[in-house]
């Protein structure tokens, strides 16, 4: 995968492209792109991928114009046009999962393909999603990961709170991704998509971790319920972190859309 | 010098197990160590409290904003300064103060302000915190990278809202309001002095300097560890070339215990201390700071929330420690007098933020340190910064003809004095 910028009508925006094959819009949940992320390769092995990054997250520049869900939704809207994608397989995680789902919803003639992967944006009273903005970095894993003790190694390898330059590089990325994450997120992740659903025309593919304790399966359920058409896939040994859990499967699980 | 005593208002039947049992006194802290009927008594003994440091000649009596806080059982400043306001005459009344974000919309704030000036007769300094990330993302749902912007936006509407004379039409990004135009108006022309407290963030300072609103540091850590802090806002007073270098444009909170002796005073006031440091200030540190609430310039600074914990805790803390750490001045008249000298000294400090009543002391401890305060301390420190006395930009500007409350003719006068034709003695009763 390589990391390249594309120009919108507003903003720079920092994008990984690599592979061949149909092209395929991968947006990142709010923990971002990791560097030992393999998904990506694994997914270029069959499409080409494009992996736009929210602005503020990586090394892109913020766009504090991005305050609500429409302007995340268009912003989205706008890269895949500068990237010059014609109705590209259009997928996301989490809270990428919600914006992918807002695009096929806002812009549903422009959609044909939609995959939902463990997507944020809906909420249930009788299932509440645990507050993320308020864990630290130790406290994560059990929510985010089906095997525990490897998300931890992945999470919390190389932190060290109490030295305060490290602290600070870390506050300051987190500002700027969890930051920018929250205000589609925080406090509570919806924005009212679930009145919207109704519009997608896309063929959707709705794909779950089995043990995904962050956001559980049964999103994926209501997801599928109001989506036309849509397919639900829950892959087994799999967390929230479907992505670096089980890539394999999640990249079979989409060859549903082509 | 400007000595105001605070009180934070915490809850003082805190289990003695707290810290092991909760994980904290903030935003999800268990509803059922709360008990109104106790509460009761809190209430009225902590304004009798306000209302006794009134008669005792300092120059304010302070109250803040909490939600959710075992520390602070006050979400409405504003309804205790209305109590204070009726029993109290010539002190000044600093609500310090409104988190103007969270007030839907924000002229709410400039109403009750300008109530509580207008009933006061203008003995209101207002403030304007941005709120604590614990009350303002975590308990009131604002979201942290927006918070600022909300928070700028509702600052220029309540500033409007007290001096445009005639209605107008506001369309923000987050309030639109065809017909602003409040009733009542302050009794302060054009509006009641401004207190920011903050915590560091470089925006907040150059908020204050170009405003001239004075910039307070309510800290629980005490004036050594704020060195760095207020020493950062006097650099930013002289780089963004303020014209004075006036100490009133900072303010200070600082926990003070008084007693005859240092050994009394640790005799008295330890186990208080001790509640506070250890129960008061256990909070989850989940809650301490939302991802996008301070800027990254600020955190560039390396200001990190005060309620970040320390490394290896305040459960560890002495009374030593607090003391010789500066966390608390606490002795003797004359150990508090030198420290309290150091304080306003070295942070260059002209409002003091006194805070008194500390975590569970009995009222008569309380009046005890107070007393001992006002008669042995404050008289030795207001000789400070003469040059700079008559700087009344941070202060309230009262009426000259205060009303007194509860004047109304005595009940069998009443007939009487309504049929009585109408003129001198009609209006006199009207007032």
């Amino acid at each position: 995968m390589e990391l390249k910028t594309i120009q919108t009508a507003r903003v720079p925006v920092r994008y990984f492209e690599g592979g061949s094959g149909k092209p395929l819009v991968f947006l990142h949940g709010a923990g971002g792109i990791l560097p030992s992320d393999q998904f990506l390769d694994k997914l270029a092995k069959k499409y080409h991928v494009y992996a736009p990054l929210v602005p503020g997250y990586g090394d892109s520049q913020e766009y504090p114009a991005l305050r609500d869900m429409l302007d995340f939704t268009l912003h989205t809207l706008d890269v895949v046009e500068a990237l010059g994608l014609k109705d590209p397989i259009l997928t996301g995680h989490s809270m990428g999962g919600m914006i992918a789902a807002e695009m096929a919803a806002v812009a549903h003639n422009d959609f044909t393909r939609l995959g939902l992967i463990g997507s944020a944006g809906l909420w249930l009273d009788d299932h509440p999603i645990a507050d993320l903005f308020a864990m630290l970095p130790y406290e994560m894993p059990p929510y985010l990961f089906h095997d525990v003790e490897m998300g931890t190694k992945l999470l919390t390898s190389g932190l060290a709170l109490d030295d305060p330059e490290w602290l600070k590089v870390f506050l300051v990325i987190n500002a700027r991704q969890m930051g920018t994450a929250g205000k589609l997120l925080f406090p509570v992740p919806d924005r009212g998509l679930a009145d919207r659903l109704y519009r997608i025309k896309a063929k959707t593919l709705v794909v779950w971790g089995a043990s995904d304790k962050l956001i559980p399966p049964v999103y994926g359920e209501t997801f599928k319920k109001a989506i036309k058409g849509a397919q639900l896939t829950v892959i087994p040994k799999a967390g929230h972190m479907i992505t670096l859990e089980q890539p394999d499967e999640l990249v079979s699980a989409l060859g549903y859309l082509g | 010098m400007k000595f105001t005593w605070f009180n934070l208002m915490p809850w003082p039947y805190l289990p003695d197990d707290f810290r092991e049992k909760h994980r904290s006194v903030w935003v999800d802290i268990d509803s059922r160590l709360f008990d109104a009927e106790k509460s009761h008594e809190v209430y009225n003994t902590y304004m009798d409290l306000l209302e006794y440091a009134g008669t005792l000649g300092f120059d304010g009596i302070g109250v803040n904003e909490h939600h959710q806080n075992g520390y602070g059982i006050m979400p409405s400043p504003n309804i205790i300064a209305a109590g204070l306001a009726r029993r109290t005459k010539d002190v000044a009344l600093i609500v310090l103060g409104n988190s103007i974000a969270l007030y839907n919309p924000p002229v709410r704030v400039a109403e009750e302000f300008a109530m509580l000036d207008c009933i006061s007769g203008g003995r209101l300094v207002a403030g304007f915190p941005v709120g604590t990330s614990m009350d303002t993302n975590y308990c009131y749902g604002q979201i942290p990278a927006l918070t600022r912007e909300k928070y700028q936006e509702a600052h220029d509407l309540i500033i409007k809202a007290w001096r445009e004379p005639d209605p107008f039409a506001w369309n923000g990004r987050y309030n639109k309001l065809r017909h602003v135009n409040i009733w009542p108006r302050p009794v302060q022309k054009p509006n009641p002095p401004i207190h920011i407290p903050g915590g560091g963030s470089v925006e907040t300072y150059d908020f204050c300097i170009d405003n001239t609103y004075s910039y307070s540091y309510l800290s629980f850590s005490g004036y050594i560890r704020g060195k760095a802090l207020m020493q950062g806002y006097w650099d930013r007073v002289a780089a963004r070339n303020a014209p004075d270098t006036s100490p009133y444009r900072a303010g200070f909170a600082q926990t003070i215990c008084v007693a005859d002796t240092d050994a009394e005073a640790e005799r008295l006031y330890s186990e208080h201390v001790s509640y506070f440091y250890n129960r008061c200030l256990h909070v989850y540190a989940g809650f301490a700071d939302a991802p996008g609430y301070r800027t990254i310039k600020t955190i560039q600074t390396g200001a990190l929330s005060q309620y970040a914990p320390p490394i290896d805790g305040y459960a560890n803390l002495t009374w030593k420690d607090l003391t010789d750490g500066g966390h608390i001045i606490a002795g003797s008249p004359e150990t508090v007098r030198q420290r309290m000298e150091e304080l306003i000294k070295g942070l260059r400090v002209g409002n003091i933020f006194c805070l008194m009543h500390v975590g569970n002391m009995p009222k008569e401890k309380a009046m005890y340190s107070t007393q001992l305060f006002a008669e042995k301390v404050m008289p030795k420190l207001r000789h400070l910064y003469p040059e700079f006395a008559d700087d009344g930009r941070f202060w309230c500007k009262p009426m000259k003809a205060q009303v007194k409350p509860g004047s109304l003719p005595r009940a069998e006068d009443a007939a009487r004095l309504a049929r009585a034709p109408s003129g001198a003695q009609t209006s006199k009763s009207m007032a």
